[in-house]
């Protein structure tokens, strides 16, 4: 395949080959009209007054570009600098897309919104959106999940969402989404659906890229500022893929800029051990895309693992597909075991608790700074803060809260 | 499009009849495959017109919680493509009505398509319905469908706006699915009158056979229907017997009988005069 562009999709949703519209009948109009929604809005001045303004003073951006010293003398190695995300209100990247979503919601003239969620970031920012709006917020959520996120579920309540448990399937993300892309089309006329990934048909995987770009935008201009060049390699984690497709869709067409993403390598490459489509599976339809996917000979979704909730997820962005197959990004895998470690080793070095996932991409910033010059920049996106895991951890750590 | 297929030969045989097709739906494999075999065997005693085969799958977004269930039971028990497609090799017979694969885009996919028609056919398919593939995504998939002299079904939603139908209909053959209420399959208490308003305009739009389904569960919900429609297509209404049979309420040869009830009550329900 050709170098990468940043001038994708096409009109049909096409990243390449991969992206496109594999969803039953009944979803294609509310795509369209999505679509249409969606360029007046990215044309209007006004719209986009508006969502800069409510990024700034409600979520608090820009957030900040910091130079994590500690952590890079402890690599030995690169400079490393951490796109602050998890300063964001609500302490993760989600909100940037549910923030914009929800004021495309209000445009289309829709007064309830369902959103799908595994961890529960997405969840939270869709339910503070929702509730910023005075929209009706329904959040699908797998029973396993509901059961490991009780802090996430809780906030969603308290927010006044519905949590609705999903029962079917592997009770996880997955079938979270089944679930509400069944209730979206029971009731497109007045619903919309936030999707919270650069996952889904055609027109989700652009949208919420776009949403999420202003993460790399800022990074890009903050390194200008603080070092006078370019980075030589931003580093995100992929499960989904939307911290890293906004990470990185504003250095595309930087050549000499490296972009390396970090798939959840959990415990092992043995199929259901890990969740790394892009690094193990084969592209395939899942979710109304094509793109890479963990599926058997038979085109059966495979369940996943990965310690962090977030990441655990059987496909993958087709933009993403799309960075592998030109080459423009490198894909690689963070285990369990090292994602953990890299957890302790930002909490005692930089006094930041990381989300799990981050801590995927910064194990991957510790191992790359080591082989580069001082001279060299490294830009890692820490895409959230880890309180939500710290159950988790202590259980891992056999310590008890 | 000029040359008939099984599936429009036999809509032509019922309008000569006066007859409405019913087209019972089944989930392959589900809870194994010699279940799958005699139901086809009871639907073809019961004297149903055409049988839908569902290939299970794991994520089937377009399917309503009974269909999924099936399609769990069924992948639980090991089902595979390849054992679908002899199942149906070994069961049809010159008695069997046509036979109509509904099967997500993910398995036709890594199946590989083409291979995919090819071994379809071999196994006696007269038909595909891919509900993920809508529209003119499906352009390439129904050239190579209708060259193998199968039919590629194409499904018209509530949601779907007349001039999207085109679109549609240029990418499909043998019959229109025509779905009944937005959202996913499942049984409902009545027929909406906005379906009939659609089915009036969508009959200036096209010559092929219009099959209503989503929501049809009994005779009562095919009457409104009579003038309007050309087939109707039970859904979830039969997978759901099955769900009485796996829990061990009753025996296999009872679950038999009674969809073999409904199959023949449908059937005289689908008589115009």
């Amino acid at each position: 395949m050709s170098t990468a562009t940043a001038q994708v999709p096409d009109q049909l949703g096409r990243f390449g080959p991969f992206g496109r519209r594999f969803v039953p009948e009944t979803l294609m109009h509310a795509l369209d009209q999505l679509t249409e929604e969606y360029e007046r809005a990215k044309a209007d001045p006004q719209f986009q007054e508006q969502l800069a303004n409510l990024l700034q003073t409600y979520v608090g951006r820009p957030s900040p570009l910091y130079f994590a010293e500690r952590l890079t003398e402890k690599a030995g190695g690169a400079r490393i600098y951490l796109k602050r995300e998890d300063l964001n209100h609500t302490g993760a990247h989600k909100i940037n897309n549910t923030i914009g979503q929800t004021l495309l919601t209000l445009r289309m003239g829709k007064q309830r919104v369902i959103a799908e969620t595994g961890a529960g970031q997405h969840g939270v920012a869709t339910a503070t959106a929702c509730a910023r709006f005075g929209l009706e917020c329904v959040v699908y959520m797998g029973e396993e999940d509901i059961r490991r996120q009780q802090l996430n579920v809780f906030n969603m309540r308290t927010m006044g969402a519905e949590v609705r448990p999903v029962t079917s399937g592997s009770r996880t993300l997955r079938d979270a989404v089944n679930e509400a892309m069944r209730d979206w089309m029971a009731t497109v006329e007045n619903t919309h659906y936030i999707l919270g990934s650069v996952v889904g048909p055609h027109p989700f995987p652009m949208i919420v890229r776009d949403f999420q770009a202003v993460i790399g935008r800022e990074a890009r201009q903050q390194c200008l500022d603080a070092v006078g060049q370019l980075p030589d390699e931003v580093i995100a984690c992929v499960g989904g893929g939307s911290n890293s497709a906004g990470m990185f869709y504003p250095f595309i067409e930087d050549d000499g800029v490296a972009l390396t993403g970090v798939e959840a390598g959990g415990r092992s490459n043995k199929p259901g051990d890990h969740a790394s489509p892009l690094s193990y599976g084969k592209p395939g339809i899942l979710h109304g895309s094509y793109s890479y996917v963990l599926q058997d000979d038979d085109g059966q979704t495979l369940d996943v693992h990965s310690i962090s909730a977030g990441l655990d997820y059987p496909g993958v962005g087709p933009e993403h597909s799309y960075w592998k197959d030109t080459g423009r990004v490198q894909y690689t895998t963070c285990s369990d075991e090292d994602a953990l470690a890299t957890f302790q080793k930002m909490a005692r070095l930089e006094g930041i608790l990381p989300a799990i996932e981050s801590s995927h991409a910064v194990s991957q910033a510790l191992k790359s700074a080591a082989n580069r010059s001082p001279d060299d920049v490294i830009l890692v996106c820490l895409s959230g803060r880890g309180d939500k895991d710290v159950n988790e951890v202590a259980r891992l750590t056999g310590q008890t809260l | 499009m000029a040359e008939t297929t099984l599936i429009s030969q036999k809509f032509l045989e019922l309008k000569s009849k006066n007859r409405l097709a019913f087209m019972p739906f089944i989930t392959a494999g589900d809870p194994d495959v010699d279940m799958t075999k005699d139901l086809i065997r009871t639907l073809t005693s019961a004297g149903v017109d055409l049988i839908e085969v569902g290939f299970p799958y794991s994520d089937p977004i377009a399917d309503g919680p009974v269909i999924q269930a099936s399609y769990t039971r069924a992948l639980n028990g090991g089902i595979t493509v390849d054992q679908i497609l002899q199942a149906i090799a070994e069961v049809k017979s010159d008695d069997t009505p046509p036979l109509v694969a509904m099967v997500s885009y993910a398995i036709v996919f890594r199946h590989g398509v083409e291979e995919f028609i090819q071994d379809a056919k071999k196994a006696g398919f007269a038909g595909l319905i891919i509900p993920d593939l809508p529209g003119a995504e499906a352009a390439e998939c129904f050239e190579l469908v209708r060259s193998y002299g199968l039919d590629l079904v194409q499904l018209v939603a509530p949601t779907t706006p007349r001039e999207r139908v085109q679109q549609i209909v240029q990418n499909s053959s043998g019959f229109l699915y025509c779905v009944a209420v937005a959202g996913t399959t499942g049984v409902r208490e009545q027929v909406a009158d906005a379906l009939l308003d659609q089915l009036r305009w969508l009959r200036e739009e096209t010559d092929l056979p219009l099959a209503v389904g989503f929501g049809i569960s009994k005779p009562e919900h095919v009457m409104p229907l009579r003038e309007l429609a050309d087939g109707v297509i039970i859904g979830s209404g039969i997978v759901r017997q099955l769900e009485d049979l796996v829990q061990g309420a009753v025996d296999r040869e009872t679950t038999l009988k009674k969809i073999g009830q409904l199959a023949n009550a449908m059937v005289s329900s689908t008589a115009r005069t």
